[in-house]
């Protein structure tokens, strides 16, 4: 029989960084997310794997994909999931997130997905509580599962990693996205540059091994990829760039641009667009355009976490006696 | 747990192969030809034993039923108390269960749970108009209210034995493995 | 709190006397009387009822200056008190601490110098010098009264925690500070330029994703200082200096004959910024924990006079503040009673001499700031720490009496340890009957 070989199972309990996987368990997670990808087409869109379990959206920072995301991949496998906001939370009445996650924990929540506007928030709380912590975006430090999802459809579109050259365009300073990208990357034998004005990319970002541009017809001179990242708006209100049209001009992706990457490159971004920023004209090449690609993966990916981090005994139960 | 005491050969290469076609004819005449007959195996055991019954379909009435797998992995109920989860497979039914006749094929029907995660199963892809049972081996100590329609042979068996399938090419047997615990 | 008793007096045996600028190093008794030394060196006449201490030949030494401390009374007793300040500061090995005035009401008025000097009084523990702000409410807009801030008792102006806003401010401060001859001490930052930083900007902070702070940042207010200094006179003292930058101008403006002298904190010369990537909000202050350039050019800024004493910036905070989201706890750690040990630690490894470890954190602070104490002399006050430099201790949870506990050294082993403190002639600290106390 034609058996895929057996994937990596990840052994461990929170997910908290790109760091904290070795390139197996990403393989193990993209085969495992593969399986989930056709759950979609069928009539009952659901899989008993949590059924029992209590999966908490911890959203300190709005944000409708990446909860949505998570929120469907939850039920998916059947678990309870519950979404806290800021706004709805005793945060507004002052509770400090100590205090939150650990109430959220002695209610029986089994993981927590948390995102936070302060970097280091997962690593910090998954050494208070007993739960499964998941970083869903901290400050602007990692945000893991985008940059798995990214690189599964990389991977879908591609058919491979190792070798590919990509581009990060943007706001690479303020993104957890990038920096969860290029550590993903590199792990899986990509290239990476970074392109954009020397005010948006962190000054230390050669350490990475990557190159850096700040014109964008040298950065995507030969690129496979192109992901642009989202460019926060408040960002010329604070200086770092002098207006929305100069950076447009400069680094918004447009049919003509992406005639200067490789002939089959494709295009990502994590959302939500800017339209007319960050891309000009894209019903001009969407056949090249993953953007979509990437809210239906997203959920595959992140069912394949849950799964393989939660799907397992319970943390307390680790030393039951198999039935 | 090693195996001691030996193997018994419960079934050899020919004797598999007259219980195949003897339960291919047995689908065939419940079914009464090969409309809206599908055969889905259970992985791993079911897939391959499928695919034989199925060839001898085809060499009965001169069309192959439609044939699917299915991995159970996602329904099992013993997820929370196993150390790590299982390693998935991949599920592939490249047709629409609505209103077909299902036969669902394992290897060994035992306590009958992983035979109701499978029905869990499809009863989430579809609304089959049925759904039927072949197994080759019925070596008892049933769990659930599940029973086979189709039956190569039954097997008395003690619950420290093991039942052995092999359906590789040049391969074929079952054994009856006893187990020291 | 009873009124304690004033100016003790004793005779200390057996103990090796040392103070790098008296050139004292003897080892034998040193007789005190009613506060101040009566002898020392091989004391013959004993009066009767002075109490006999036995010193177990450790290392006496002038009592520790801190120029930098926060006792967060008035205002913030959660955090520290003078009290429980005074207790950690004795149990460190200082005997006058200088306090800074963010306390809430800040201390821009000659009422709230009194109350805190009273308060010192009746804990009676160690010496406290209040630093009045340099503006009212440390807004950097009106020049405090200083003049009626040193008469009630200050000994320098800071807006500390805060720099000293503008240029023009700075150079009215200097100029008006002349006429108290006190110091004008500036937490050196551009906060412009810090940007909501919350740690050192470089490699660490950007694989963590924290917002950085740039040596620049802390680099062009010193410049901007010296150049106001070299306009107006005065004496300008730098804050916790922490910067490879910020030596190198110090260094330039000594060598220009320029009156400006600098203080570091031992965190800045034992850590870097990689400690935030493990002890979390306990390694945050500002300015922050700089690479391994900086930390090495503070040593040697220390080791050629251009760095003139070591302060802690002791920055006390409750838990609940400090166990909470890095960007969002406040900066600042407790550094009182770890300052010798980490000062000592340079000394072991060769980077400072003894005489000028004891000289930074006892003698030149106390002649900066023109406090009449940081000497072994007889007729000089009897402010001394007793010294037992072969034991090493693990930094536990009550190493510490400061009410917080905010130290990136918990855990640590460090060595050198205070035994005994003495200040105005009596014994205000004492390891061995202290653990007996803590039981």
């Amino acid at each position: 029989m034609n058996l895929p070989p057996p994937i990596h199972a990840l052994e461990k309990k929170h997910l908290l960084s790109i760091s904290d996987l070795s390139v197996p368990e990403i393989e193990g997670i993209f085969q495992t997310a593969e399986s989930f990808l056709d759950l979609s087409s069928r009539s009952v869109r659901k899989v008993p794997s949590l059924r029992g379990r209590i999966i908490v959206n911890l959203f300190y920072e709005a944000s409708t994909r990446t909860r949505t995301s998570f929120e469907i991949a939850g039920k998916r496998l059947s678990a309870d999931v519950i979404n806290i906001t800021t706004t709805q939370s005793s945060v507004v009445k002052g509770e400090s997130l100590l205090d939150t996650v650990r109430t959220i924990e002695a209610l029986g929540a089994d993981g927590i997905v948390i995102r936070h506007s302060s970097s280091g928030v997962p690593q910090w709380i998954s050494s208070q509580v007993n739960c499964h912590v998941i970083n869903a975006g901290d400050g602007l430090r990692e945000h893991p599962t985008q940059a798995l999802l990214d690189l599964f459809t990389i991977q879908k579109r591609k058919k491979r990693l190792s070798g590919l050259t990509v581009a990060i365009v943007g706001d690479v300073l303020h993104s957890r996205v990038a920096r969860s990208n290029i550590a993903a990357m590199q792990m899986m034998g990509m290239k990476v540059r970074v392109v954009g004005p020397p005010t948006l990319i962190p000054r230390e970002a050669k350490q990475w091994g990557i190159d850096v541009f700040h014109s964008l017809r040298d950065g995507l001179e030969q690129v496979d990829v192109i992901m642009l990242l989202r460019l926060q708006l408040e960002r010329q209100a604070s200086g770092f760039i002098p207006s929305i049209e100069e950076y447009s001009r400069l680094f918004g992706l447009s049919p003509e641009k992406l005639s200067w990457a490789a002939p089959d490159a494709i295009v990502l971004h994590p959302g939500p667009v800017n339209r007319g920023i960050e891309i000009q004209g894209e019903e001009m090449f969407s056949e090249r355009s993953a953007v979509l690609d990437q809210v239906h993966h997203g959920v595959a990916v992140r069912m394949a976490i849950l799964y393989l981090l939660m799907a397992g005994g319970r943390p307390e139960e680790e030393n039951r006696a198999p039935a | 747990m090693s195996p001691q005491g030996g193997l018994r050969v419960l079934m050899d290469s020919g004797q598999i192969g007259r219980t195949i076609r003897r339960m291919a004819h047995e689908i065939l005449e419940h079914n009464q030809g090969t409309k809206n007959l599908c055969l889905v195996g259970i992985l791993q055991g079911g897939a391959i034993l499928s695919q034989r019954i199925g060839a001898v379909i085809e060499s009965i009435e001169g069309i192959a039923p439609p044939m699917g797998t299915l991995d159970i992995t996602l329904y099992r109920d013993d997820l929370a108390i196993r150390a790590a989860p299982p390693f998935l497979r991949e599920s592939n039914i490249p047709f629409s269960i609505d209103d077909s006749r299902i036969v669902l094929v394992d290897d060994v029907l035992y306590t009958g749970r992983t035979v109701r995660c499978a029905l869990d199963f499809l009863m989430d892809l579809g609304r089959p108009s049925s759904v039927q049972l072949a197994v080759l081996i019925d070596r008892g100590h049933r769990e659930l209210p599940i029973r086979a329609d189709i039956v190569g042979k039954s097997i008395p068996t003690s619950r420290q034995e093991k039942v052995r399938v092999l359906l590789e090419e040049n391969n074929e047997s079952v054994t009856l493995v006893r187990m020291s615990s | 709190m009873h009124q304690r008793e004033q100016r003790g007096s004793f005779l200390l045996r057996n103990v090796r006397m040392f103070d790098p600028v008296q050139k004292v190093d003897q080892t034998g008794d040193i007789l005190v009387m009613d506060g101040r030394v009566r002898a020392f060196g091989v004391v013959e006449e004993l009066p009767p009822s002075v109490p006999v201490i036995e010193g177990n030949r450790g290392l006496l030494v002038p009592g520790f200056v801190d120029v930098h401390a926060h006792f967060r009374e008035p205002g913030f007793e959660y955090k520290e008190t003078i009290e429980t300040g005074s207790r950690a500061a004795v149990s460190g090995g200082f005997t006058s601490v200088c306090v800074m005035a963010n306390t809430n009401p800040v201390n821009d008025h000659p009422g709230v110098t009194r109350e805190m000097i009273r308060k010192a009084n009746e804990v009676g523990l160690c010496r406290i010098f209040p630093i009045g702000a340099v503006s009212i409410g440390l807004k950097g807009e009106t020049l405090s009264e200083m003049v009626s801030l040193s008469e009630a008792g200050c000994v320098a102006f800071s807006d500390d925690g805060l720099p000293v806003r503008t240029a023009k401010l700075m150079r009215r401060a200097l100029e008006y500070s002349i006429m108290t001859g006190l110091p004008v001490i500036d937490h050196c930052e551009d906060r412009d330029l810090s940007d909501g930083g919350v740690m050192n900007e470089g490699w660490v902070s950007t694989t963590l994703g924290l917002k950085g702070i740039p040596n620049a940042s802390e680099d062009v207010v010193i410049a901007r200082d010296i150049e106001v200094l070299r306009l107006t006179g005065g004496h300008l003292h730098i804050a916790h200096l922490s910067t490879e930058g910020g030596v190198r101008l110090v260094r330039q403006a000594k060598k220009d004959g320029l009156p400006v002298t600098a203080e570091t904190c031992p965190h800045y010369f034992s850590l870097t910024d990689e400690c935030v990537r493990h002890h979390h909000t306990n390694a945050k202050m500002n300015p922050p924990l700089r690479q391994e350039a900086d930390r090495k050019a503070v040593i040697e800024g220390l080791a050629d006079g251009t760095i003139d004493m070591i302060a802690t910036d002791h920055a006390p905070h409750a838990s609940h503040e400090k166990e909470r989201e890095f960007d969002q706890a406040p900066f600042g750690i407790i550094g009182l009673e770890t300052a010798f040990s980490l000062g000592y630690g340079l000394v072991e490894r060769g980077d400072l001499s003894l005489e000028r470890l004891i000289c930074l954190m006892s003698n030149n602070p106390a002649h900066h700031f023109s406090l009449p104490v940081g000497e072994i002399r007889v007729g000089g006050l009897a402010d001394f720490a007793l010294l037992d430099l072969s034991r090493r201790q693990t930094v536990q949870n009550d190493f510490f009496r400061s009410k917080s506990r905010n130290s990136p050294f918990l855990g640590s082993v460090i060595g050198g340890e205070v035994q005994k403190t003495f200040m105005d002639g009596r014994l205000v600290f004492d390891r061995m009957q202290d653990k007996e106390v803590e039981r």
